[in-house]
């Protein structure tokens, strides 16, 4: 794997970065697991990390999910399993999520307007989670649904996006080591704004897939129908890997601009499967990833 | 001048988590907002009967070409890094940098021959020339639209605004044409 300067870079900033969990004792969850599948790269701030948003729910500018989910209250909150699994029903994340599952996860998101953070997560393997509904030989993809109150969201009153928004994975992909369920980040609860009180993260694929707000999962044997595929098909594809290779119809997708990094500072070139090749190329074998994005 | 604050911004850190996000959105909506405000002296002068407007025309005119080449800098030095092979690849091959890319060159006639000395000197053909300035405001927000990913209410607002200056134009000639 090749290191270029502005890497290196990134990894000796590292050991200077200041943690939240350490400036604020009164996290959640002051001693996490650390994951091997963590990231050294610098981390960004929690105020990007939280007044950077794409959550067209709560409004369509990058700082409106900050301002507009102040009110809104994750709690309590269930998830409905249906579909291909033998253990459907609705599950309380209360009874659900317990401190020993969860661990953090510093994961790399690259958004597919081109831009990229890096993220210390708090959550548990999706992988972990799915085995537990017992999906069937039927199962060949998961569905993910987010949640649809107007009067919770308010940015659902405008029909800006079909709602609710929709999201899902191949089984396989979903079976990997990779992806979460989140549920914190920077050791405590998961901010409104960043997809409260649970999400999915995804990080070999563009951000817009790793979905917020979960409400419902669901095994088909169908590819189900993805938000943003079902409103741009020919520039949001099911899968939307992170692929240099592969342009957005309208803009490029060589380079990233590394939020949190001076504004003077060139983009950074995009790696293939956003730098996470070794953990999930194998899923993509003999595809064509020009046609398949 | 919004270019000031830009720049104030831009010394105190303020420009926010995507910085050269909000400098490419914020040049490009002055420029919009100066072409607009400059067919929207006419309008204005014949209503309010205030025959100086015209001398502010140039002036805003020239501040849209201003925050123009604003923008486009931004797009060559802080998005390109004034990688010349990328952009001379990116300018026909993206479509909305092409038409943003034709709208900044569609503005230099204009501002070349934006003086009292061109303008006596090219007559009817100044008139015919700077008619451009109602082409220009549509690839612009063609420009604006193709950028975005599915909220177009800010070129909309735009949009109606450029229409509803169209209207009041169509409406004064029509008036005209009707009393000879």
């Amino acid at each position: 794997m090749q290191r270029s300067v502005a890497s290196s870079l990134l990894l000796s900033v590292d050991a200077l970065r200041p943690l939240l969990a350490d400036i604020n004792p009164g996290r959640k969850w002051p001693s996490l697991n650390k994951s091997e599948f963590s990231t050294v790269e610098a981390l960004n701030s929690f105020e990007d990390i939280t007044t950077y948003n794409n959550f067209y729910e709560f409004g369509s500018g990058k700082k409106d999910p900050h301002k507009n989910a102040t009110e809104f209250d994750p709690q309590p909150w269930s998830i409905v399993v249906e579909g291909e699994c033998d253990k459907k029903g609705t599950y309380d994340l209360e009874d659900f999520v317990n401190s020993s599952m969860l661990e953090e996860r510093i994961y790399r998101l690259r958004c597919v307007e081109g831009w990229s953070m890096v993220i210390p997560w708090v959550g548990f393997s999706l992988a972990e989670m799915l085995k537990k509904f017992e999906p069937n030989s039927n199962a060949k993809y998961v569905e993910f649904t987010t949640l649809y109150d107007k009067s919770r969201m308010p940015g659902q009153k405008t029909r800006l996006l079909p709602w609710p928004y929709v999201e899902a994975l191949r089984i396989d992909e979903a079976m990997n080591e990779l992806p979460i369920m989140a549920v914190g980040l920077y050791g405590d609860v998961l901010p409104n704004q960043n997809g409260a009180p649970i999400r999915l993260v995804v990080p070999w694929k563009y951000g817009f897939k790793s979905i917020k707000s979960i409400v419902k999962i669901r095994f088909t044997e169908k590819q189900p129908e993805t938000t943003w595929n079902q409103i741009a098909p020919k520039e949001y594809g099911f899968y939307s890997n992170v692929n240099p290779d592969v342009d957005h119809p309208r803009w490029s997708q060589k380079k990233e601009r590394v939020i949190g990094r001076p504004f003077w500072e060139p983009k950074r070139d995009t790696r293939m499967f956003n730098g996470y090749a070794d953990q999930v190329a194998h899923l993509y074998k003999g595809m064509d990833l020009k046609k398949y994005f | 001048m919004p270019f000031v604050i830009l720049l104030l911004a831009a010394i105190n850190d303020n420009l926010g988590t995507n910085p050269v996000e909000t400098l490419t959105h914020e040049t490009g909506q002055w420029a919009l907002r100066f072409l607009l405000i400059g067919l929207a002296v006419t309008p204005l002068r014949r209503l309010l009967k205030i025959a100086w407007l015209i001398k502010l025309r140039r002036m805003l005119g020239l501040f849209a070409f201003f925050y123009a080449s604003l923008h486009f800098i931004t797009y060559l030095w802080l998005d390109q890094f004034f990688d010349w092979y990328e952009i001379i690849v990116d300018i026909p091959k993206r479509p909305f940098i092409t038409i943003g890319f034709v709208s900044l060159v569609l503005l230099l006639p204009l501002v070349l021959t934006s003086t009292s000395a061109m303008q006596r000197r090219l007559g009817k053909k100044w008139l015919a020339l700077h008619k451009l300035v109602y082409v220009i405001p549509i690839l612009v927000l063609i420009h604006f639209v193709w950028s975005l990913k599915a909220d177009y209410s800010e070129p909309l607002s735009y949009a109606l605004v450029f229409v509803f200056l169209l209207l009041m134009r169509f409406i004064y000639d029509r008036k005209k044409a009707l009393q000879r």
